[in-house]
């Protein structure tokens, strides 16, 4: 077991310097391990250096075997030994000082990574609903896999391999004009082609890689989508279309992939051709110069050797430039959700909920959602509700139920008006302490793949057996969980056990019920529940009902009936309000709606037509 | 408990010191076999079919390879021939340097052929085998019972289509690049020897050390790299379902205990990435020192035979070259044994899928259902369950009469869902027929079978695309006035309209813009555009209030005007329009007729039914059980 290093230092890393470029962003992280950052520098320049003295060694080496032809005495053979001795030593240095390079720097790599990943783990979790009403999911987990790869990739193959090639093709060259300036020139002719080529290849490998990721984004939405609504596209005969949708997108991106790989292998094949043809020219020059007496043969393996180290180094800088050009991008993709502002946190100044008489209260409360400001959702809500009352909420599909269930925990703000608790608006209290206060059942659940115990104890892990049993007991599921061969310990959700809707939405009640909220909002969750059912959990919830207050929104008016007050919602507007009683009496569209749903439709629709 | 969740499960949580030892964040991923065997004949056999009608190209890769590590063994010798015959002592010969070149200039052009025809073909082989794998997978999975479909998560068939079908591309790129490794390995070897046996001997000493080392090193490193491998995707799991489940972890405010869950397994990851990099990296100065061994040897002994006059320089300078080549190819074909390992391990999971029995089929002479058959639809004594030994279905015998709609009643689980599913051919029944138009389903081509009836789920599932594509789904060609008199129908075209781009607005992921009821009435809308014979209706108003329920029923009645309908629904409102009822209780037939007769026969309907309730979800589940009809509410 690990103790965690300090993640607070790690948030900080990750947010210095907001708003800058993403490089420089980076290059700071880095900076802020700075034993591992010296280490790694100060190894590369020394594993560079090491590995430019090989080819010399080797060179040397040559020579004085040559030289040991003419003059075979005892020095010389002394002199080859010393050199066969550095040789030997100057690889084991250089394997050391590689080693330590590439293991700091790719150490380096992920401490920034993991600064990164709780940085956007953080960010994801904090950012309101209107953001992730906008963004796609899918595109949220590439971000937080490919781009935070991407950018902690950043210190081994753009930063340190930045110094790594300078060095080694700089000295490199240094050396090999030292030693004879004419071959040298033959020697590293191929470098500036092979650089220029590999860059630009990169580049557009990588352009190309961006387009690819976004057509095989269509092509995944495409088979995600077929896979989930399997059902749907087998009722409507769906194939063909199905396939038709899945080839195009399929061909779009081979046909792009096919381009990739023409890309790769022209430049690929082009870098050694004129790698090996500046080889060849070496040789035959060189050779000649040998022949003239003008270069030993040592010296001549000297070069063939450097060439063969540098080889790598020249093809990579256009890894390097690869390396930047997708730092900068990943890192600004990552870098602007962390810098994204969260549109709902506490207030600088919010005060703790404090709970009195337990009040909720509406106050000509308007709403629009963010991305369609021109289009209000709600248009003067108000009403009031204390401790013990139930409100029942009932209106056509996209009046505004959910929305305005929304408001209560604000999972979004009001564009007007207020909503308040014992009088604080909800605004100016600590954000946890409303959404502990205030809880929703969700028309749509989410279960988190674990035991079914931990998804009921989900809002209060610390909840003793008893508690989960009692709150499983209230949601008429501890029957069915205590038949199950796991019982609590069964795994549900994506990958577990599959629950009908009926019992997700039981379960979804059990674990909105161990938050022990003091605003208990139902918004359509018993529409897969059968009535009687229904009718238990909410005798077996009557007690707690006294502590809270309960909104119900519903379509079967059964669910509705014992409400103290029933709002009737159309448009964003209440245009019925009143109890049950009261609403049959008005004979408006409560009372028809509830004709409706308790007498043959041809008579209602005959009284509702002479009514006119 | 897995012993990831035991992990974090007895962390401290600074909040307040307690421990949240039932907190998990996404720790309950069922990791899948990294490795399988090095080869296994019958994935081999498997995927060979892909490669199959590009075999000509893989020879000709092949061929390639061996060309290419041909040229890359031949260019040190020739260096060798140019130093000793050209330049090297006093009979140095400039002709021979000029042939040397020539031969030099030769074959880099050949190994430029070489490994452009190589890369070249294998890579497109590689990518047409990758988009044919997922094409025929995706193609199967489209042909596949829905038994094996309600059995599977779409994430897990996913990882096949995208994960395991990459691993393939990469085997194929990988084998060709091995059998290239190996051939240069034997390769330097054989010149080695053949250029001087007894410094080769001396020199190639170090490679059963390196094999040693690495043998010893690898079941090590393997694990080490297997958990780092798990450790990240466990936390990359975590973050895919706290962004999937962002509104349920903000609604019960436990952002701050699992961002400590999260802190923990991240930096656990770190530790094994750490660990995984250092075991990497270790291997990096055993395999330089052995070089320098290699190379201290040659220089020593290769001297000392150069003076004995044994060995000429160019032999040695030749030695050099080929030592600091040929840790390559051991250093590559270990890293290949692991990707083997890795790629069989995806096609045997992907032949998993691939050889799932296709149980529902279209026969060979599979007639086509006409649009102006009957619509007609009988079940003959059907009998079905989803595990043979289960039924859901005994029994069963109705018809529904072209033209007429039929109620199906039942309490929940009775199979009136599972009834729907055996019309439209989704399972195949265990005895009995359904029929529909006359032909038994399983003579008709599946196709004309979705052509002809139209159905209506309970859960609404909409596709990415404009509201417009999402309700001419099944008929593309669909007018635009089509599509907004089916919106109209159902009562949707009003919200439509308000919609910011209207018809064309974009839907967000599974239409989350749009409220559940709202999805609803779009999807009904798609049914009526179908323009089927048949409509099939699985209590498809369960989310939307009575009032809007009741505006697509009377839409209704003019839709099914001629068309044949099967309705599950449970407002008795609904129900008693039907032209008929059949009540369904555990998978048996328990009565049908019309309201009036049912009324007349006495039996569970017309019980339920003078119990006054509104609809049939609200009767108790005793008074269902209660046959002998003594329950007075
Ligand atoms: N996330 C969202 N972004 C934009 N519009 C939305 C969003 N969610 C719902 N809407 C719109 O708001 C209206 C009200 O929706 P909702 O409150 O879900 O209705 P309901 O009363 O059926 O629960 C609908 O017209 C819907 O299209
Ligand atoms: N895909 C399935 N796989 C296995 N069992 C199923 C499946 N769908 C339904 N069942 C089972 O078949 C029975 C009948 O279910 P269903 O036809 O959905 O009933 P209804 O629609 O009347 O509620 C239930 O016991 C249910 O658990
Ligand atoms: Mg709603
Ligand atoms: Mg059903």
């Amino acid at each position: 077991m690990t103790a965690p290093s300090d993640p607070e230092a790690a948030l900080r890393s990750a947010h210095r310097e907001a708003g800058q470029g993403p490089i420089r962003r980076i290059t700071r992280m880095t900076l802020d391990h700075p034993l591992l950052f010296t280490i790694s520098v100060v190894s590369t320049l020394i594993a560079a250096g090491l590995q430019l003295t090989i080819p010399l060694l080797l060179g040397r080496a040559v020579d004085q075997t040559q030289g040991l032809l003419e003059r075979p005495d005892e020095t010389a053979q002394g002199a080859l030994l010393l050199t066969a001795l550095t040789l030997l030593v100057v690889s084991i240095l250089r394997g050391v000082f590689t080693m330590a390079q590439n293991y700091t720097a790719e150490n380096l790599g992920h401490r920034v990574g993991y600064a990164l990943r709780l940085a956007v783990y953080d960010k994801t979790q904090r950012l309101s609903f209107s953001f992730h009403d906008k963004s796609h999911s899918g595109d949220l987990v590439t971000l937080g896999i490919l781009d935070l790869e991407g950018v902690r990739m950043y210190f081994s193959t753009a930063f340190i391999r930045t110094i790594l090639l300078t060095v080694l093709i700089g000295v490199g060259a240094a050396v090999m004009v030292s030693i004879d300036p004419v071959l040298a020139l033959v020697a590293l002719c191929f470098a500036p082609f092979v650089a220029w080529r590999s860059s630009a290849t990169q580049l557009r490998m990588r352009a190309t890689w961006l387009e690819l990721q976004d057509r095989l984004a269509v092509l995944t939405r495409v088979m995600e989508e077929n896979l989930g609504g399997i059902r749907v596209v087998r009722a409507f005969a769906g194939f063909r279309h199905e396939m038709f949708k899945f080839d195009r997108a399929s061909a779009r991106a081979m046909q792009l992939a096919f381009h990739r790989v023409a890309l790769r292998v022209r430049n690929s094949s082009a870098m050694t051709l004129s790698f090996f043809a500046a080889m060849g020219l070496v040789l035959w020059v060189g050779g000649g110069k040998v022949i003239a007496g003008s270069l030993t043969v040592g010296e001549l393996t000297t070069f063939l050797t450097f060439m063969t180290i540098l080889q790598m180094p020249v093809r990579q800088l256009g890894l390097m430039v690869n390396a930047f050009a997708r730092a900068g991008t990943c890192g600004r993709r990552v870098f602007d959700l962390l810098d994204r502002e969260v549109e709902i946190e506490d207030a600088p100044d919010a005060k703790p909920l404090e709970i009195g008489a337990g009040t909720l209260r509406f106050e000509d409360v308007h709403f629009a959602y963010p991305d369609a400001p021109e289009s209000p959702i709600l248009n003067g809500v108000s009403f009031e509700a204390t401790r013990g009352e139930t409100v029942g909420i009932v209106g056509p599909p996209g009046s505004g139920k959910s929305t305005l269930s929304h408001l209560i925990p604000r999972f979004y703000d009001v564009t007007d008006g207020t909503i308040s608790i014992d009088g604080q608006d909800i605004r100016n209290v600590r954000l946890d302490d409303l959404r502990r206060a205030a809880a929703v059942v969700q028309q749509d659940s989410f279960l988190f793949t674990t035991t079914l115990e931990n998804n009921i104890a989900y809002a209060d892990p610390w909840a003793t057996d008893t508690r989960i049993a009692g709150a499983a007991g209230s949601a008429q599921l501890h029957d069915y969980i205590i038949g199950l061969p796991e019982q609590y310990g069964t795994v549900v959700g994506e990958r577990g056990v599959s629950l009908s809707g009926g019992q997700r939405q039981r379960l979804s009640i059990a674990r909105t019920v161990m938050q022990r909220p003091n605003v208990l909002v139902f918004d359509d969750s018993t529409a897969a529940i059968d009535a009687a059912t229904e009718a238990r959990i909410r005798a077996a919830m009557e007690e707690e009902a006294d502590s809270r207050v309960t909104l119900i929104v519903a379509h079967r008016l059964a669910s509705l009936m014992h409400a103290d007050r029933i709002l009737f919602l159309d448009k964003g507007r209440v245009v019925e309000e009143g109890t049950h009683d009261e609403l049959l009496a008005k004979g408006g569209r409560y009372a028809a709606l509830h004709a409706l749903q308790t007498r043959p439709e041809d008579d209602v629709i005959a009284e509702m037509e002479d009514a006119r | 408990m897995s012993g990831a969740e035991m992990e974090t499960a007895t962390n401290d949580v600074r909040d307040d010191g307690r421990r949240p030892f039932r907190a998990v964040v996404g720790s309950h991923r069922v990791e899948e076999e990294m490795f399988g065997r090095v080869f296994d004949g019958k994935v081999v056999g498997r995927i060979w079919k892909f490669v199959e009608p590009y075999k000509s190209r893989v020879w000709l890769a092949c061929a390639a390879v061996l060309t290419f590590t041909a040229m890359q063994l031949l260019i040190p010798l020739i260096i060798r021939y140019a130093i000793d015959s050209g330049l090297a002592g006093e009979d140095a010969n400039p002709g021979a340097l000029v042939w040397c070149a020539l031969a030099f200039g030769a074959a880099v052009l050949v190994n430029f052929g070489a490994s452009w025809v190589q890369e070249m073909s294998v890579g497109r082989v590689a990518e047409n085998v990758l988009f044919d794998i997922r094409r025929a997978m995706f193609e199967h999975l489209q042909r596949i019972s829905l038994k094996f479909m309600d059995k599977t998560e779409v994430g897990r068939l996913m990882s096949r289509l995208q994960g395991d079908v990459n691993s393939m591309q990469e085997f194929l790129e990988t084998c060709v690049l091995s059998i290239g490794d190996i051939v240069l390995l034997f390769g330097i070897v054989a010149v080695m020897l053949w250029l001087d046996a007894p410094l080769a001997l001396m020199v190639l000493g170090v490679i059963p050390t390196l094999f040693l080392v690495r043998i010893v090193w690898l079941p090590r490193a393997r694990a080490a790299f297997t958990a780092a491998h798990e450790a990240n995707s466990r936390v990359n799991g975590a973050l895919a379902e706290a962004i999937h489940g962002v509104r349920a972890v903000q609604g019960m405010e436990r952002e701050r205990v699992n961002f400590d869950l999260y802190t923990t397994m991240a930096y656990d990851t770190l530790q094994a990435h750490l660990r995984a990099s250092r075991y990497a990296q270790i291997m990096v100065p055993i395999v330089d020192t052995l070089t320098g061994i290699a190379m201290a040897v040659t220089v020593v002994v290769g001297g000392s035979m150069v003076l004995g006059q044994t060995l000429d320089v160019g032999v040695m300078v030749a030695f050099i070259f080929y030592i600091q080549r040929f840790f390559d190819p051991i250093r590559s074909l270990t890293m290949q044994y692991s990707v083997m390992q890795r790629a069989m391990a995806s096609g045997q999971r992907l032949t998993e899928v691939l050889d799932v029995e296709l149980d529902v089929t279209d026969k060979p002479d599979a007639l086509e259902l006409t649009h102006d058959m009957d619509g007609r639809v009988e079940f003959d004594h059907v009998t079905f369950g989803y595990d043979p030994d289960k039924p859901v279905l005994t029994d069963i015998s109705f018809k529904v009469n072209p033209g007429e709609t039929v109620a199906l009643v039942g309490p929940t689980g009775s199979g009136k869902s599972s009834a729907m599913a055996l019309i439209h051919r989704f399972y195949d029944v265990d005895e009995g027929a359904v029929r529909v138009g006359g032909q038994d389903v399983r003579d008709v081509t599946q196709e004309s079978l979705g052509r002809e009836i139209a159905m209506v789920l309970q859960e609404p599932f909409l596709f990415t695309g404009s509201v417009l594509e999402n309700i001419r789904y099944r008929k593309t060609e669909a007018s635009f006035e089509e599509v907004v008199a089916a919106a109209t129908a159902v009562g949707a075209h009003d919200f439509i309209e308000a919609l910011p781009q209207g018809y064309e607005t974009q839907l967000g992921e599974r239409g989350g813009n749009l409220s559940l009821g709202q999805r609803q009435l779009i999807s009904f809308a798609r049914a009526l555009v179908a323009d089927a014979r048949i409509l099939v209706l699985d209590e498809a108003t369960a989310n939307i209030d009575s009032y809007t329920e009741m505006q697509i029923q009377k839409a209704l009645q003019t839709v099914l005007e001629g068309r044949t309908g099967l309705v599950i629904a449970h407002r008795l409102a609904t129900i008693r329009g039907a032209d008929r009822i059949a009540v369904l209780q555990e998978g048996r037939l328990v009565e049908t007729g019309t309201h009036g007769e049912l009324m007349e026969h006495g039996g569970l309907y017309s019980r339920l039914y003078n119990m006054n309730y509104a609809s049939f979800d609200d009767v108790p589940q005793d008074a269902i059980q209660d046959d002998e009809g003594s329950f007075r509410s």
